[in-house]
């Protein structure tokens, strides 16, 4: 008889693989979830820029507020794709064929993997249109072709970053509706930094805390890409950011996901 | 992988608690290539856990086990190689196909494109789930469920398969179907290692059975061997007095006497043939039997014979 070898690494992409086609598949039949995941950025868009943007561009100063709004806007795009990670992650824990793929010689993560590219993918698709809908509201952002590229580039960073944060609570989360709230503050942290408002008209305490959020050189970031406002630091530190949460994340969601109950 | 020397799989001294609860007591395994081993045992002996260890989804506490030649703690992936497992509890994509639930595993087992269809189609058409191939398994009854499930793990040609409780919770006809599969799977050579806790069921399939009761194993031994330890049969009567009773006794002899219930327990092994004759002293006394029950052994017997204490209904596996 013949000795099988053990799976060997060069299957880890492969694996990886069939598991996105799998959540690409789970999305397409059950696409709430991503329709979600548009829907709340638009609202926000709609009601800050639409219904409160003449008061609240007043503070700001000869700038359009929507110019200014529409790349928090985007972040929170990113964010709440976030969520739904941590949702689908945490209800696949609950399906028996999560059992059936530790039983079988697949990469371990290869699961995971397959949802946070999935997640990163559905996230992006929803950026466009969050980015469709504020163009059409009036947002005008002067970025080159490059820096276009580069936005993009950083919001894959920061997608890819905070999915696998999402997922690791997912894994440790007590069940789908835990799992849906556990990342909620990434959905608000845009809100305390410069996400809506500059940061220097904020109370000191919450200031502080503001300037020295990851959310807020990821937002400069974006701004002076997408409306030539000053970067500064700001680039190295968002980038900074990005990688040190990627890696945090996929290394706690890694071993959650070992210690998940058989 | 295995030769006929080697085990399929052996287990030695495998031991597994649940905070203070020891829900594997130190048990020892030998399971030869080509033969189906049941373990034998109620909710809460201890069954899943050692199909959990064997199948590499938990560490054992203590002891060691080889599956098809691999150390399950030292080279998980060797052993995932060799096995197939489908457990008591479902575990097919609810949000996939019939069809597409076999394409996932036949890309997971890394076979080509091609190889996949045709290995899921063929799957599909056995275990008689072709039109139920295109649609969700949220339509499908029990029984096809199981068959699905139990389809998604030949698609890998495992050797040896755990099958944990593969008819727990179907219906007779579904219970057949399940068996003749089974049988099907032996016959082609294929090492089988299922749990159940039904004796009818150990019997029909299993070359051996270890019975497990509270982490331990009480028994081994072919379905024979085991019975042979198991009181047999008896048939219950049931007297409309008193008078009744006591000439009934006194004429059929090696009783059991339940005074209270005006019942008389008679050993017997159920068969026509032994009815008739208790039937036939009865009448020539001239007595009337208000109840006849027929009992065979069960699970229950067996325990009680084994291990001096009922089957409990506590379940600790989940």
């Amino acid at each position: 008889m013949t000795t099988m070898a053990p799976a060997r690494p060069s299957y880890a992409f492969q694996d990886s693989m069939t598991m996105l086609r799998r959540n690409l598949k789970h999305a397409l039949r059950y696409p709430s979830l991503t329709i979600g995941t548009i829907g709340v950025p638009v609202i926000f868009l709609l009601l800050f820029a639409g219904v409160f943007g003449s008061a609240l561009g007043v503070g700001i100063g000869g700038v359009d507020y929507i110019d200014y709004l529409a790349p928090g806007i985007i972040l929170m795009a990113a964010t709440s794709g976030s969520i739904g990670t941590a949702v689908s992650v945490s209800m696949d824990m609950t399906e028996g064929i999560i059992n059936r793929f530790r039983t079988m010689a697949i990469s371990r993560t290869a699961v995971l993997t397959g949802h946070v590219v999935g997640s990163v993918i559905q996230t992006m698709i929803s950026i466009v249109a969050v980015v469709a809908v504020a163009l059409a509201m009036g947002f005008r952002p002067t970025a080159t072709f490059l820096e276009w590229l580069a936005v993009a580039g950083l919001l894959v960073m920061l997608i890819f970053a905070l999915t696998w944060i999402s997922a690791a609570l997912g894994l440790v989360a007590k069940g789908p509706e835990a799992a849906s709230n556990a990342p909620l503050p990434f959905t608000f942290l845009p809100l305390l930094g410069s996400g809506f408002v500059p940061t220097e008209t904020m109370p000191a305490g919450v200031r502080w805390f503001a300037e020295h959020q990851p959310f807020t050189p990821i937002i400069e970031t974006l701004r002076g890409l997408l409306m030539g406002t000053p970067i500064g630091n700001n680039g190295w530190l968002a980038v900074g950011w990005c990688v040190a949460i990627a890696l945090a994340g996929y290394l706690w969601a890694r071993s959650a996901f070992q210690r998940v109950k058989a | 992988m295995t030769n006929s020397n080697s085990p399929a799989i052996a287990a030695a001294g495998l031991r597994k608690s649940y905070g203070d609860k020891v829900v594997l007591d130190g048990i020892d395994l030998e399971v030869h290539a080509g033969t189906v081993f049941s373990l034998l045992g109620p909710n809460g002996a201890g069954k899943t856990t050692a199909v959990h260890i064997l199948s590499t989804l938990i560490d054992a506490d203590g002891g060691t086990a080889r599956v098809a030649g691999h150390d399950v703690a030292g080279e998980p992936d060797g052993v995932r190689t060799a096995i197939g497992v489908t457990g008591q509890f479902s575990a097919v994509d609810n949000m996939l196909t019939g069809e597409e639930n076999l394409l996932l595993m036949a890309d997971l087992n890394h076979l080509p494109k091609a190889d996949g269809r045709r290995r899921a189609a063929g799957l599909l058409e056995r275990f008689d789930l072709v039109d139920a191939g295109k649609k969700l398994p949220a339509t499908y009854s029990g029984g096809m469920r199981r068959r699905l499930d139990l389809a998604m793990t030949l698609v890998g040609d495992p050797r040896i398969i755990f099958l944990d409780e593969p008819t727990t919770g179907l219906d007779p006809r579904s219970r057949q179907g399940m068996w003749q599969i089974i049988r099907e799977l032996v016959a082609g050579g294929v090492t089988i290692f299922l749990t159940t806790q039904y004796l009818d069921e150990a019997d029909e399939l299993a070359d051996r059975i270890a019975v497990l009761d509270n982490g331990k194993i009480v028994a081994e031994g072919t379905a024979a061997e085991l019975k042979r330890r198991i009181p047999g049969g008896h048939v219950v009567l049931t007297f409309a007095d008193a008078r009744g009773l006591e000439s009934a006794a006194y004429a059929l002899g090696d009783v059991v006497r339940d005074d209270e219930a005006r019942t008389l327990r008679v050993p017997s092994d159920g068969s026509l043939r032994a009815l008739r004759s208790v039937l036939d002293r009865l009448d020539d006394a001239t007595i009337e039997v208000e109840d006849l029950a027929v009992h065979t052994p069960d699970l229950n017997d067996v325990f009680f014979a084994l291990t001096g204490h009922p089957t409990s209904e506590k379940d600790l596996q989940r």
